[in-house]
């Protein structure tokens, strides 16, 4: 599916790529992550406690409902960051590993 | 970046947004020079938060008939920032031992203060709905955040529901924007909007800007419906939001598709760090809710506290300006400046201003309350962590767990990432009408240190 948020202005702005899950994602210098994942994604990540997927809620970075992950497992709250070229998003977060004991 | 003088009182102000930049001129005024917290990435709070550098849109474009006053906040503070200590990205996450602990990048450290204000604002109030917890369900500021500082739409077909001026505002500025607005859903009544006249017309001007944006709205043809009750946001868990049911005012279902559904009942004060800061709050009988106490200046219960701007009260963004300005003067006069009485009086009598208007629009647009006993046991209530109405109900009944917090702890109603922001009113009035209590006797939500989730990797630094 294609986004879920619609741009209506400001796109004259500089290209910035980032990838999101195996997806080649073009997004525009300025835009938070969020805005950035959704005009091409449907959602940012998966309910931990349904079976819903998610897309963000109060876009101020009241509700956390929009953290998603970087491919080295860093933990981004996709509304207050801003995108930067070549950010690698995935959208599950990795499973907690246990110590080998 | 300006720093603290020595001798000079040590003032932080939290919130970068009408009362906190209105508050730090005043101080500055007086020859005192804060350190300013915000959390943002530039000043303005939400209502006149501003676009990324990049952006070219001009005032007029993004704030509308506020363009006047964004701009003159925004060009005070470009004037005051390089004389205070403004610390942007910056959360204030506790308050303890007349510290202010903060975090930024990464990096915590404890502030200590002789005077705090706090200018935090607020967030959305929420009222659930069977089906919120879909992709495509936002925020009504959500939805205004998203148009004025990224200039997108939050769907292809956008509902707006729930109630409160803002309902009205936003919807308009889409329809301006060149976004489809499927429908405006009010659950307030004509009716009540006509009872609350006398004190609505306490601003006139506000409320001549309110009528014109509800027949701006029916002008371009958006079906505007008072008095909804509604049913259900509509979805599946893979694609969300297709639609929304609701009953109209003469009790049928109707049904409206939409991708996208922005949601608010008006909103309520961030009070979290007034808490931690041991402030003593009052329950107001007029929004239900737990309100921390303050003085006609700002003053809260706590010696050393002030409390400025949606963060205690909704004044709205000109009612925040002057109480950031009211804080100011309470601090200095603490201080032992002599304050103007004439000043002061102007001030106090524009403010009992905003506040007939406040009551006017709490009367108007008023907090659902009586929804939260027909919400079905299926509906979720804590959209962090999937918690249903009726688990809410089963606790408070058969665990008799009637308080907000005891409910919290048997149902985790609260305990998720958002801490109780989103859920917290709605949870106090299905627990109130499950135990058969009046609201005000389940209580509130504590507020809990961190006021924010911190990562794992935060280091205390000392400064």
């Amino acid at each position: 599916m294609n986004g879920r948020f619609i741009r209506l202005g400001e796109t004259g702005r500089k290209t910035v790529r980032i990838r999101v899950d195996d997806k080649d994602v073009e997004a525009l210098a300025g835009d938070t992550l969020l805005v950035a994942m959704l005009c091409s994604v449907d959602h940012v990540r998966q309910s931990e406690f349904g079976n819903e997927v998610r897309a963000g809620f109060c876009l101020m970075g009241a509700c956390q409902d929009c953290w998603v992950w970087t491919a080295e497992g860093e933990r981004l709250r996709a509304c207050t960051t801003v995108v930067s070229e070549g950010l690698q998003i995935v959208t599950t977060q990795a499973e907690a590993q246990w110590a080998n004991l | 970046m300006g720093q603290p003088v020595m001798g000079q009182p040590r003032i932080i102000i939290v919130g970068a947004g009408p009362a906190g930049v209105r508050c730090a001129q005043t101080l500055l005024g007086a020859g005192i020079s804060p350190t300013v917290i915000d959390e943002s990435r530039r000043d303005g709070g939400q209502i006149y938060r501003r676009q990324p550098e990049n952006f070219g849109r001009p005032y007029t474009k993004l704030y509308g008939t506020e363009a006047a006053r964004a701009e003159d906040l925004h060009t005070t503070f470009e004037r005051l920032r390089a004389k205070i200590d403004y610390r942007p990205n910056t959360l204030a996450w506790n308050v303890a031992e007349h510290k202010l602990h903060i975090v930024h990048e990464g990096h915590a450290s404890a502030l200590p203060y002789d005077a705090l204000i706090l200018c935090p604002g607020a967030t959305d109030r929420l009222m659930p709905v069977k089906g919120w917890q879909y992709a495509g369900t936002y925020s009504l500021g959500a939805s205004q955040i998203a148009l004025k500082s990224q200039a997108v739409s939050i769907g292809r077909k956008v509902v707006f529901m729930g109630s409160g001026p803002l309902l009205y505002l936003v919807a308009s500025q889409y329809v301006q924007a060149g976004a489809q607005v499927a429908a405006v859903l009010d659950t307030s009544k004509f009716g009540q909007r006509l009872r609350a006249l006398p004190k609505l017309l306490a601003r006139p001007d506000v409320l001549k800007k309110g009528a014109a944006l509800v027949s701006s709205l029916k002008k371009a043809g958006v079906a505007v419906v008072n008095g909804i009750e509604p049913m259900e946001i509509i979805g599946t868990d893979a694609a969300g939001v297709q639609g929304v049911k609701y009953l109209d005012a003469s009790g049928r279902e109707q049904q409206v598709a939409c991708d996208a559904v922005a949601l608010g009942y008006h909103l309520r004060p961030e009070t979290q760090l007034a808490d931690l800061a041991r402030c003593v709050f009052r329950f107001d009988e007029q929004t239900r809710q737990w309100l921390p106490q303050i003085d006609e200046l700002g003053r809260s219960s706590e010696a050393g506290v002030y409390l400025a701007g949606d963060g205690v009260r909704i004044l709205g963004a000109d009612g925040a300006e002057l109480a950031g300005r009211l804080a100011a003067y309470a601090a200095l006069a603490d201080f032992g400046h002599t304050i103007g009485a004439s000043t002061l009086d102007d001030l106090k009598r524009q403010q009992e201003k905003m506040d007939r208007f406040r009551l006017g629009l709490v009367e108007a647009f008023p907090w659902p309350a009586a929804q939260a006993a027909r919400l079905s046991d299926d509906t979720v209530v804590c959209r962090c962590e999937g918690i249903t109405v009726g688990e809410l109900r089963r606790v408070t009944r058969d665990e008799g767990a009637c308080e907000a917090n005891r409910a919290k702890a048997f149902s985790r109603v609260g305990m998720g990432r958002c801490q109780g922001r989103y859920c917290g009113h709605a949870a106090a009035e299905i627990i109130a009408d499950a135990a058969g209590v009046p609201v005000e006797m389940v209580g509130r939500l504590r507020g809990q240190a961190p006021v924010k989730p911190l990562s794992i990797a935060t280091v205390e630094e000392v400064e």
